[in-house]
């Protein structure tokens, strides 16, 4: 499958109102929200019939009370602080790693590693295919569930098939494990110096993963200076720059109807299919 | 007394709150807990600041005295080492430095050294105390780097404003563990309602004391009604205002600024009456 993967280093840039329009004007087979963390992307959609399933994430320690003689071997080796002492030595679920040192200093067998779920893969089977997931609250390893929710998408589609993944912020483990295999990266940046050094960070990330990469600018009128230092910036770089898009009160008012910005005319459906035209061009050079 | 500033969502102004809050506040510290993308640093320019490695450790295989039992690759849970071609290869990114390889390595062939997670910085900016963490490009997680951070500020009788990262993972968990309070900010989206909702569970889950801020507010009601319906305080809805968020996009500390000055004082008098600060 041909993957483009929609990602901006910092939040709230329009990565999900983009990939909403993109999904939209495509029709692509296919698409996917890897934004584990915090996803949107069923929001706006037309879904069809829906199938969920656990993910289980690292498995977690537990002591047995009834075997344990409290040496404290375990507290000592564990490097993530998941160890708690208040008589009794206890996991801190939240803190624990699964990386079962516990268990294997532990000199009389007290600790279990078990199955935990950390969070819920979901496939959405209508007229497109949708992969999403949302991770349980205060969990860790979402790198692992968005590895999860792509290969839920390649398990059922061929090869030549063109699919539209919605990335999450930053640059850490989700962002790294959403990069593994995709073709194309759109970065979606805003003009402000936060945007612009989010942008120059997760621009170096996607380096390392030798993909075409192409930027475009949202919201461009909050700062047209700053939208022109993010273009000659990108430029420099010799990345494609694939156009601009301007901030518009009436988007919000679409996406909180479930819409998006392609169902009316406007000078941001005109950008956004302006942006979508040059990111295909990139893509299928 | 620690104040967590969190969204769930990205780019709804967790760094626009904590900056300028932390800013007016008398006697206070500012943590750039985002690490992964930290912007706080972009308004509270300083000079030369202080920086200081955060390490972290990773395996180092002895191949002279590897015999290939391959101990070490059945234990590790994380995939950071395998055995290929009749070696064990380590994969420093994907190492959790849990030291359980060290542990299980029946002939001591394999040793931890130190490498660069990432970095702490500290200065001051007038009155306010700064710190600031960021994580190297290419490292899959910063959580080291908040443990750090907040290391630095626990044992203070400043007022400690943290800057938390988006999303509702590990590292957000980790940056309100301390917190007394939490601020919440939110944007009126759909989008907005429903990672709101994410943080709100999170920060009940840990009985956290809460209050709310409505940014980019507009006529559209939807995270008033929400809040009204989960009996949570607004501290502030904050208007779309242009002229906010060009100074805003520039890197200004808009509190510096008789027109937008009122909004945070307002927020803090509100949070001084919940706990003390």
């Amino acid at each position: 499958m041909k993957q483009l993967l929609i990602l901006s280093g910092k939040g709230g840039t329009g990565k999900t109102t983009i990939a909403s329009s993109f999904i939209q004007l495509s029709q692509a087979r296919a698409y996917a929200d890897c934004d584990v963390e915090a996803p949107n992307l069923h929001l706006i959609n037309n879904l069809g019939e829906k199938t969920s399933k656990p993910y289980y994430g690292m498995k977690k320690a537990k002591i047995d009370q009834s075997k344990c003689i409290k040496c404290g071997l375990c507290q000592t080796h564990c490097r993530f602080d998941a160890i708690d002492f208040d008589g009794t030595y206890k996991i801190n679920p939240y803190m624990c790693e699964g990386c079962s040192v516990c268990q294997f200093v532990c000199p009389v067998d007290a600790i279990e590693m078990y199955d935990s779920i950390d969070g819920e893969t979901t496939i959405y089977r209508g007229k497109q295919l949708f992969s999403t997931a949302e991770l349980n609250i205060g969990s860790g390893n979402s790198g692992k569930l968005v590895t999860e929710v792509k290969e839920n998408l390649k398990s059922n589609l061929t090869d030549e098939e063109f699919v539209i993944i919605d990335g999450s912020p930053g640059i850490g483990c989700p962002v790294i494990a959403s990069l593994s295999g995709v073709d194309m990266v759109l970065i979606v940046a805003e003009p402000t110096l936060s945007g612009l050094s989010d942008l120059q960070r997760i621009i170096e990330t996607a380096k390392h993963f030798r993909v075409k990469i192409a930027v475009c600018v949202n919201k461009y009128n909050i700062n047209e200076s700053l939208t022109l230092k993010i273009k000659n910036y990108v430029e420099e770089l010799k990345i494609a720059f694939v156009g601009k898009i301007p901030y518009d009160k009436n988007v919000v008012k679409l996406i909180n109807k479930g819409k998006t910005p392609i169902d009316e005319e406007s000078e941001v459906s005109f950008a956004i299919k302006q942006v979508y035209e040059d990111t295909i061009t990139i893509l299928n050079a | 007394m620690q104040i967590a500033v969190l969204s769930g969502k990205g780019g709804t102004g967790k760094t626009l709150l904590s900056v300028n809050l932390s800013y007016l506040a008398k006697n206070s510290i500012y943590v750039d807990c985002d690490v992964e993308e930290p912007n706080g640093l972009l308004y509270y320019k300083i000079p030369d600041i202080e920086t200081d490695d955060v390490l972290t450790l990773y395996p180092v295989i002895d191949h002279d005295v590897c015999d290939g039992c391959q101990k070490c690759t059945d234990f590790c849970k994380f995939n950071a080492l395998a055995f290929i071609l009749g070696k064990v290869r380590v994969f420093k990114e994907l190492c959790h430095s849990c030291g359980g390889c060290s542990l299980v390595c029946p002939l001591n062939a394999i040793t931890e050294k130190e490498k660069v997670l990432g970095s702490v910085k500290h200065g001051f900016y007038e009155d306010t105390e700064v710190y600031s963490g960021e994580m190297k490009i290419g490292e899959e997680s910063g959580v080291s780097i908040i443990k750090e951070l907040l290391n630095r500020v626990s044992n203070t009788d400043k007022t400690v404003f943290i800057d938390s990262p988006p999303g509702n993972g590990c590292s957000v968990m980790e940056s309100i563990s301390q917190a007394d309070y939490c601020i919440l900010v939110a944007e009126p989206s759909i989008f907005g309602l429903h990672n709101l909702n994410m943080v709100y569970e999170l920060t009940r889950k840990f009985n956290k004391k809460i209050g709310l801020v409505i940014n980019k507010a507009s006529n559209d009601s939807i995270i008033y009604d929400y809040a009204k319906e989960k009996q949570i305080e607004i501290l502030a809805q904050i208007p779309m205002d242009l002229e906010l968020g060009e100074m805003n996009s520039n890197g200004e500390i808009v509190a510096k600024n008789d027109k937008f000055r009122p909004i945070f004082e307002s927020i803090l008098n509100k949070i001084d009456e919940e706990v003390q600060l």
